[in-house]
């Protein structure tokens, strides 16, 4: 069985939000939109976004990590936002995992955002319904667009490619081979709503010098004559040794 | 599952940055569905970052101007009371105003552009019209980090050149947030990330890119000169610089005269041959051969430099540039850098190792076969993996210019200059050092009714090249070229207003400002500034009498406009990114590209291009013109046709595309059919260079000659990089009296002696020279963040809710000791100013930094927001406590100079100290709390579009 998801690898996303505009434009003009914005230029101005982008500092200074933590709807594959919903509005699909909220269903009563355990349910104050992400489903069945547009938006925009989307059942896929090889997790799991998204961790290059690789045979100061050598006045053992 | 009806798709180029993406615009019923990357473009290959996926945001603004607006004559100028007048009528006060400045004294009129990417048009328009006082942004952005890197290695980052990524195996970032550049360096960085690559982040602040460095090395804003001269003295030591490259592609070899009692003192010896015909730097200098022991002309077949120690040549004393560069740092030891920068002595020893060991012992080996410019051939390209990218963070320093010749020297010592893995070029740099443009050098070359006897802008190689009057007096009115800021190649904007007010170095009489924010974020000293716009002189006349400003959009700046002239949005209209200014070229080749409109003009906006053509045409500036004074283009895209550089050059505006049939490339007869041929071509044109030509630029014979013929260089000459810079010295000399070139005013010989330094050299920035230390401790420096375009977007529905309000990041240690807690409103005070904010706890900041986003604070009402918006009311302005201009260092005199390096005249934004205490209220704490200073709010103008309180975007379905 599919379940398509995302993985989003933490090692490259800059929090640069190209996914949670993007995200916005796609679907505001969509069959999952519109995605309202309340007060837009005025005081605390408050919107509709399927994706967020929130950061953390990890650590005390000087050791500390910024970390951009992007989050949407996870598709959870036991999700608790689904028995719920009084109506059945709020569903899991069988043929692709995909959670999706049914708006002519909807009633509005927010159970489903209360048992949402990621806060990643957002209700349109404006025609109030429950909407999230849909993993774009409007674009990755679409057969009029190419191969590489049939992808969710956010994953198009994300400029360092942090997004990738696909099955994580099926164990040859992009996604299960980068959770596999790259120690790929899911959000708190101890919830057991097995969310299908999962994110990469961040991973670390060092070099590592060993004394002996510093100075060469070819250093060129033996060419400019001027290798380094301990002053004269220095103390040698020639000085303090007498057997 | 299609639903949706897209429409139309339209290729254009993005300009919510300047970084120029191709996108594709997609429309639904004529209102914008969707904008996404354009695969195909070589810039950023189909991603788009958050600000190009808001345009629709941007496009459908209540920011928007919609009609030309003349200030009310009853209402007072900054109070933004304005009424609509007609295209003619603003075209018939222009016309008349300006023809009678050009009749008179051109240089009365003064034209400033802001961060607009047309400059080879808007700087066409002012020399033609005859006026000197012309610049760009450059002057108060990065121009620190063009003219340090072109003075040194004839090329810079950017638009200029760039860290290779793909083959680098080291990068270090220093003094770069998140913006130049922006998708391109993303996409690089996390490819780079992804070959396991090793990035260090070197900058006060962990944000954006630094947040996935594998290392961060908190650094004192002001103080990378330091750290990048104890890694120089590292690397010297331990003999891991390439001494191959330093021999044969730098001056490090050559002989300087170190007879200080010699008149050519500092300056190379050269031989008596001849110059060679249109020589513009002739290899006529000397080594010490090692073989012979005795003097050779540089590059002598069989001959190797000494690069160490002291010769005499005919009684003279001289040492080859290296050893004076050895010199120079012995001092500046990582223990020394410690106490300056803040980074542990065994730290900066271990980086510049790392670098030094990388750049050595992983080199790459390219089979790529070229012959450089002595006629050697070589069969092979060769590079040492270590990549850097700096940007602000170095360049907005009075003492930016130095420290990035240091990056420039210690790229250059480890070999890594146009090569692979490391720093390339884009055409067209390299350039030769400096760039041939020059501007006049003297007053004589303002004249009524003619152009402008040289470029408004240029590289000065000499004293002689400075636009001085007799008595060595500026000719500008921000004193550009002047011995105040000798090599300022970008301008001083931010010195326009404060000149112009005060009538120093005179009065002008009308000021045009083109995109530039110059009441507000893009401006030192905000709240004198905005004073000095609206003070009236004796006679109750403006100080600055008139003034023009040309938006897109309402801001603070157009309150202060006496004729608003209303600009289209980038989707609205044609552009191109040429070669004559800022192209988006890669490694490769050239790339050019334009913007096409994909919708009509909003009300009655008009491009500012077809503005500047109807203007030059009525006024007749002489290019725009006929012989018989008739009109000489129907409009902007005619005039990008078919404008040539000169009669018949060939050279244009846009280099796809040329020839009658579009058959030609770089140089051919005007394409009418040019802009059809973008079209069809994704908006962009991408010139690949053989892979021969591709690396080694500087000194690539078929580079050098393939680049002469297509006239992108004047000369096919090696340009050899400036370990130790001749054209500083020159400089030097003057202010030392020594010389037969111009010489400094008596109270500026000092400044022009001490900072024209040959070899870099560390100094505290001039603005903490002034300061006492104890009382204000910390430096307060600023960041763009990611997903706003400096002030561009508070009028972004979507991005002002990812920044609706900013606040001062202080180290939560910091913090504490100053009894503030996070979220505490507090007062941040400079000497300058205060500014009342709110303090946000972070470990991610060095302790003696305080810092925030900028330009996220706006004055109430300006962009159209509501009065009561969170940007006036919790957001804050750094600006306010930066000043503009700093007392001179001279005891006793009450001159001032532009608070700026003294070389270059780069804005000094980032040197302002400040205390932190903590203020009154709390948060929350009731409707008192808001940021200070206030400003009267400004009300929407006539034409301005309706302010929404809800907004259910859909495409399609708005009007
Ligand atoms: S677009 Fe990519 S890099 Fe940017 S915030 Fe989203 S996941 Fe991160
Ligand atoms: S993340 Fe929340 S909304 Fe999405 S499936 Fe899981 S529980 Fe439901
Ligand atoms: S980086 Fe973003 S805003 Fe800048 S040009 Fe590219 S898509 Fe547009």
């Amino acid at each position: 069985m599919t379940q398509l998801a995302l993985v989003i690898d933490l090692n490259v996303c800059v929090g640069c939000h190209a996914c949670v505009t993007n995200c916005k434009e796609w679907n505001t003009s969509g069959p999952a939109g519109p995605l309202v914005d309340l007060n837009p230029y005025g005081k605390n101005p408050t919107g509709t976004f399927f994706n967020r982008v929130q950061t953390y500092e990890v650590g005390e200074f000087p050791n500390t990590e910024t970390v951009h933590f992007p989050k949407s709807c996870l598709h959870c594959e036991e999700p608790p936002c689904v028995p719920v919903c009084p109506t059945g509005a709020s569903y899991k699909r069988k043929e692709d995992g995909i959670v999706l909220v049914d708006y002519d269903k909807c009633i509005g009563c927010k159970y489903c955002s209360w048992a949402c355990p990621y806060g990643a349910r957002e209700f349109d104050e404006h025609q109030r319904v429950m909407k999230k992400c849909t993993l774009c489903v409007d674009r990755i069945y679409d057969t009029t667009l190419t191969d590489e547009e049939r992808r969710p938006a956010c994953v198009r925009a994300c400029p360092t490619s942090a997004r990738l989307f696909g099955d994580i059942h099926d164990p040859e896929s992009e996604v299960s081979r980068a959770i596999r090889e790259n120690g790929g997790y899911q959000l708190m799991p101890e919830w057991g709503t097995q969310p299908a998204n999962h994110y990469l961790p961040r991973r670390k290059t060092q070099i590592r010098l060993r004394e002996d690789e510093l100075e060469r045979a070819d250093n060129p100061l033996k060419i400019d004559r001027q290798l380094p050598k301990p002053a004269q006045a220095e103390p040698a053992l020639d000085d303090v040794t007498s057997w | 599952m299609t639903q949706h009806s897209v429409q139309e798709v339209k290729k254009t180029t993005c300009y919510m940055c300047a970084c120029r993406c191709g996108i594709r615009v997609h429309l639904k019923d004529g209102e914008v569905r969707y904008i996404d990357g354009n695969p195909n473009h070589p810039l950023n290959k189909g991603v788009i970052c958050a600000k190009g996926s808001s345009g629709i945001m941007k496009q459908y603004s209540p920011a928007r101007l919609t009609r030309p607006l003349r200030r009310k004559s009853t209402a007072e100028r900054g109070a933004g009371e304005f009424e609509p007048i007609s295209w003619d009528e603003a075209f018939a006060i222009l016309e008349e105003r300006l023809g009678k400045i050009r009749a008179t004294d051109p240089k009365k009129f003064a034209l400033f552009t802001g961060r607009d990417q047309m400059q080879a048009l808007t700087g066409l328009f002012a020399r033609q019209f005859g006026t000197p006082n012309y610049a760009a942004h450059g002057g108060f952005c990065s121009v620190n980090m063009a003219a340090g890197l072109i003075y040194t290695i004839g090329g810079s980052f950017w638009e200029f050149g760039g860290p290779d990524l793909d083959r680098a195996k080291l990068f270090v970032m220093i003094g770069t947030a998140e913006d130049h550049h922006s998708n391109p360096l993303k996409i690089a960085i996390s490819q780079f990330k992804r070959n396991g690559g090793r990035f260090v982040s070197i900058n006060p602040v962990r944000t954006g890119y630094s947040a996935i460095a594998d290392e961060w090395v908190p650094i004192r804003p002001g103080t990378d000169g330091a750290f990048l001269l104890a890694v120089i003295h590292e690397i010297i030591e331990k003999g891991l610089y390439d001494r191959d490259f330093l021999v044969r592609y730098t001056n490090a070899g050559q002989l300087v005269n170190c007879d200080e009692e010699d008149d050519e003192f500092g300056m190379f010896l050269r031989t008596e041959v001849p110059e060679e015909e249109a020589c513009y730097d002739p290899q006529d200098k000397l080594w010490w051969d090692r073989k012979t022991n005795r003097p050779v002309v540089t590059h002598s077949e069989g001959a190797d430099p000494c690069l160490l120690g002291e010769f005499e040549i005919n009684g003279t004393k001289v040492k080859p540039a290296f050893q004076l560069l050895v010199e120079r740092v012995k001092d500046y030891t990582p223990e020394w850098a410690e106490g300056v920068t803040g980074i542990p002595a065994a730290t900066i020893r271990r980086l510049a190792y790392e670098m030094g060991v990388t750049a050595r012992d992983q080199k790459i080996e390219l089979p790529i076969a070229w012959t450089d410019a002595w006629g050697k051939e070589h069969e092979t390209v060769t590079g040492n993996p270590v990549a850097f990218h700096a940007m602000r963070g170095l360049a907005a320093h009075s003492n930016g210019f130095q420290t990035i010749r240091a990056l420039g020297i210690l790229m250059s010592i480890l070999g890594t200059i146009d090569r692979p893995g490391g720093f390339r070029h884009k055409v067209p740099f390299p350039r030769p050092i400096p760039p041939c443009a020059r501007t006049p050098n003297h007053p004589n070359a303002v004249q009524p009714n003619k152009p402008l006897d040289g470029m408004a802008l240029g590289w000065p190689a000499d004293p002689d090249d400075l636009f001085v009057d007799e008595a060595g007096n500026p000719v500008r009115i921000d004193k550009g070229f002047s011995w105040e800021y000798p090599l300022s190649v970008h301008g001083l904007m931010h010195n326009v207003i404060t000149n112009a007010w005060r009538g120093d170095p005179y009065r002008i009489d009308t000021l045009m400002i083109f995109m530039a924010n110059m009441a507000w974020n893009s401006t030192m000293n905000a709240v004198e500034v905005r004073k000095m716009l609206n003070d009236k002189d004796e006679n109750g006349e403006y100080k600055i009498p008139f003034i023009v400003v040309a938006d897109a959009f309402q801001s603070e700046m157009t309150a202060f406009a006496d004729l608003i002239l209303p600009d289209t949005t980038y989707l609205e209209r044609h552009d191109v990114m040429s070669l004559l200014d800022r192209p988006i070229s890669e490694f490769d080749g050239p790339v050019d590209a334009v913007r096409i409109p994909v919708l009509p003009p909003l009300g009655e906006c008009k491009p500012f291009q077809e503005v500047l053509i109807e203007l030059a045409s009525r006024l007749k500036l002489p290019a725009f013109v006929t012989k018989e004074g008739k009109r000489k283009y129907r409009d902007y895209p005619d005039f990008i046709v078919n404008y040539e550089t000169e009669p018949g050059s060939g050279i244009g505006f846009l280099a796809g595309w040329r020839g009658k049939g579009g058959e030609k490339h770089l140089r051919g007869e005007p394409n009418p059919n040019q802009w059809e041929m973008y079209a069809k071509n994704d908006c962009v044109f991408h010139y690949e260079l053989p892979k021969s030509y591709q690396y080694m630029r500087n000194w690539n014979q078929g580079y050098l000659e393939w680049s002469q013929r297509n006239r992108i260089t004047r000369y096919a000459e090696p340009i050899l990089i400036h370990i130790y810079s001749e054209v500083l010295m020159r400089f030097r000399q003057a202010a030392r009296g020594k010389g037969f070139s111009r010489k400094p005013p008596a109270h500026l010989a000092k400044r022009v002696e001490t900072f024209f330094d040959p070899l870099p050299f560390y100094y505290d920035p001039l603005e903490a020279q002034v300061t006492d230390r104890h009382k204000y401790p910390l430096a307060a420096v600023t960041q763009r963040p990611m997903a706003m375009y400096h002030s561009w977007d508070s009028q972004n529905a979507w991005l002002r809710q990812i920044h609706a309000h900013n606040v001062l990041y202080v180290n939560t240690h910091t913090a504490r000791i100053n009894g503030i807690e996070d979220g505490d409103w507090i007062w941040v005070e400079s000497q300058w100013g205060k500014v009342k904010c709110i303090a946000k706890h972070s470990e991610a900041v060095e302790p003696g930094t305080v810092w925030t986003w900028n330009a996220i604070g706006k004055a109430a009402g300006a962009w159209n927001l509501a009065p009561d918006a969170n940007e006036s009311q919790l957001g804050f302005l750094l600006n306010h406590l930066i000043s503009e201009e700093l007392p001179s260092c001279e005891r006793g005199s009450d001159r001032r100079v532009s608070n700026s390096d003294p070389i270059t005249g780069q804005a000094a934004w980032y040197d302002v100290r400040v205390r932190i205490y903590k203020a009154d209220e709390k948060v929350g704490a009731g409707e008192t709390a808001r940021t200070e200073p206030q400003f009267a709010p400004l009300k929407p103008y006539p034409g301005q579009p309706e302010r929404k309180s809800i907004w259910n975007y859909f495409a399609g379905k708005n009007q």
